[in-house]
């Protein structure tokens, strides 16, 4: 089973990656670009086969060390 | 003052670290392993700068999690002296015994220049060679320097005299000009609530012998031996 955690940075927390790309987009002609937020897809193999308790471990992953709640939020997703 | 300098993978500042202890303290600092977890005897336990783990995941997260770690908390949780300095104060930071994040540095680039500190309290034992409000001059070498709080974690360290230093001019103003890492009201380092740990981005061990340029970083060391001499 695979789980694919997405690690975001929180609003409010500047992401000046996300600026100098949303300038770069601008500079190619995208000028109804108005944001942009740069963040991680970790997947992570597991031989577990549980649905739930795979999604329950990678959310403790998260927790615990894929994301840093103090600045970036998660979300987990199950892939059969 | 017996110091201990843990060493990570991908730690590069250990030996700048090792001559400001020596210096200060007149006796070669224990250099520790990251796979050690005896820290017995050890009165001021050091994490320098460098890149961990090449800065995998997150700047500091992979040795925040390393079994050298768990002893580390154990001696700040017994009253130990603990400093972290650039990688270090991110591995403390990581590792939950300092609270806050540090960012990629607002303007994205890695910045390798000397910057003005201002001293915000000198009843620790870190800073108690300085006078209050002193400033002084440090290095800095850093592409995640950029300090970050929630509001109620700024007003409580702010609060309980926790800031330890600020960026500033010459003059000793925070300006936003002299905080170039973007880090959020110019906080270049902080205390643990005992004030017996201490993290900062600056390197002080990297001016601390006239050959080096100055020695305006001897103080936290000097400080440091004194208060913790048996």
């Amino acid at each position: 089973m695979k789980a694919v955690v997405s690690v975001t940075l929180k609003p409010g927390v500047l992401d000046p990656q996300g600026k100098a790309i949303a300038q770069a987009l601008h500079n190619l002609g995208f000028s109804s670009v108005t944001d942009v937020r740069v963040g991680k897809r970790i997947t992570v193999q597991t031989t577990e086969t549980d649905p739930a308790a795979a999604h329950a471990q990678a959310e403790e992953m998260a927790r615990k060390l894929l994301a840093n709640t103090v600045i970036e939020s998660f979300q987990v997703e199950i892939v059969p | 003052m017996k110091a201990g300098i843990v060493v990570f993978p991908g730690i590069n500042r250990e030996r700048d670290m090792a001559i400001a202890l020596a210096q200060a303290a007149g006796s070669a600092p224990r250099m520790i392993w990251h796979r050690e977890t005896d820290l017995e005897g050890l009165d001021l336990v050091v994490i320098p700068g460098g890149f961990s783990y090449g800065d995998y995941l997150r700047c500091g997260a992979m040795a925040a999690r390393s079994p050298v770690m768990d002893a580390i908390r154990a001696h700040a949780a017994r009253g130990g002296a603990v400093l972290g300095v650039c990688n270090g104060f991110q591995i403390l930071i990581e590792a939950g015994l300092l609270p806050g994040a540090l960012l990629r540095n607002a303007s994205l680039r890695f910045l390798s220049c000397d910057c003005w500190l201002r001293v915000e309290r000198t009843d620790t034992i870190f800073t108690d060679h300085w006078q209050r409000g002193a400033v002084f001059r440090s290095p800095m070498a850093h592409g995640d320097g950029n300090y970050f709080a929630d509001d109620p974690t700024l007003d409580r360290l702010e609060g309980e005299g926790l800031v330890a230093f600020r960026y500033v001019t010459e003059q000793g103003e925070a300006t936003t000009t002299a905080c170039r890492n973007g880090s959020v009201r110019n906080i270049a380092g902080i205390l643990s609530p005992n004030r017996r740990v201490l993290g900062l981005m600056p390197h002080p061990e990297d001016l601390v012998d006239p050959l080096m340029g100055g020695t305006d970083g001897q103080p936290l060391f000097h400080g440091l031996a004194a208060a913790l001499a048996a």
